[in-house]
């Protein structure tokens, strides 16, 4: 009975067995759940609040909503892909507050063609970030994403950052999976070309050809 | 293999989704093309410095905030 029961429980997501004790009462696994999750939502909350306070209720607020309504989330859903669709929600719903009302969603801004082509064709410096301090680096990175459309950086950040599957982020988003993928291409190529403008060689400076690499070691 | 068709399977080229011969295409379509390797190079660059360097951290004591709404709540009744 042991065996067939591991055997059936291999292919299950570790959150299925956290959310039923949660289920069961016991809100100590739902701290494990918090703790598995909260910089990745609080992620996700800033690049569409972009706002720190915003951004500490959405995460507030995502978790307790998911905690009291854990009772409708079906299994047939990831548990994280669930609390993500929460706090994307909760985001937009900060933002429009923010904006007076205004339609903000996670499917607009694609009329941009802003990066859908790469202009900047230089190549970087090797370990380019290690020309800057970890502090300088964050506001690098941080600037850089900052302006691109929200649905382009929580494509980007679920997908590339987080590793979540194609058809994860779509569920979680409530994307088609095209739609998922159009994003990620543009979100990416849009941060190489805002990054290239730190990171590329600078002039007069060469780079080792493979080959030389090679023969320098 | 042209610049165009290259762009349009970049992503595939990056995820490692394409199919063997492909690839191949791909290669040498980007040993006569420096241009299309740069863009794969720091494209793939890209995502490994967003990987690595974790932006916006948690503020401190967010956690326990929440902990104790949610206990809050359990007070309650949960």
């Amino acid at each position: 009975m042991t065996t067939i029961q591991s055997i059936a429980g291999q292919d299950e997501h570790p959150d299925v067995a956290l959310v039923a004790q949660v289920r069961a009462g016991d809100v100590s696994a739902y701290d494990t759940l918090v703790r598995k999750y909260e910089r990745q939502i609080f992620r996700i909350a800033q690049h569409i609040t972009q706002n720190r306070e915003d951004a500490e209720d959405v995460m507030q607020d995502a978790f307790l909503k998911a905690f009291l309504k854990l009772d409708q989330f079906q299994g047939n859903s990831k548990f994280y892909t669930w609390l993500v669709r929460i706090a994307v929600n909760e985001s937009l719903m900060r933002l429009r507050k923010r904006r007076t009302g205004r339609m903000v969603s996670i499917d607009e801004d694609l009329e941009t063609e802003e990066g859908s082509v790469p202009r900047d064709l230089a190549d970087w410096a090797p370990d380019p970030e290690q020309n800057y301090t970890q502090a300088e680096l964050g506001k690098i990175l941080e600037k850089t994403i900052k302006g691109l459309p929200p649905g382009f950086k929580v494509v980007f950040e679920l997908r590339d950052v987080q590793g979540l599957s194609t058809e994860d982020t779509a569920e979680a988003l409530g994307l088609s999976i095209p739609a998922v993928k159009s994003r990620l291409l543009r979100a990416r190529l849009q941060l190489r070309e805002r990054l290239s403008r730190y990171f590329r060689n600078k002039p007069g400076a060469r780079r080792l050809s493979p080959k030389e690499v090679r023969a320098e070691s | 293999m042209t610049c165009t068709e290259f762009l349009a399977l970049l992503d595939d080229i990056i995820d490692d989704s394409i199919a063997a011969e492909t690839r191949a295409e791909v290669e040498k379509h980007m040993k006569k093309c420096g241009h299309c390797e740069v863009v794969f190079n720091t494209t793939r660059k890209t995502i490994e410095i967003y990987r690595s360097h974790e932006i916006y951290d948690l503020p401190a004591g967010l956690r326990d905030r929440l902990h104790a709404a949610i206990m809050a709540r359990c007070k309650k009744g949960c």
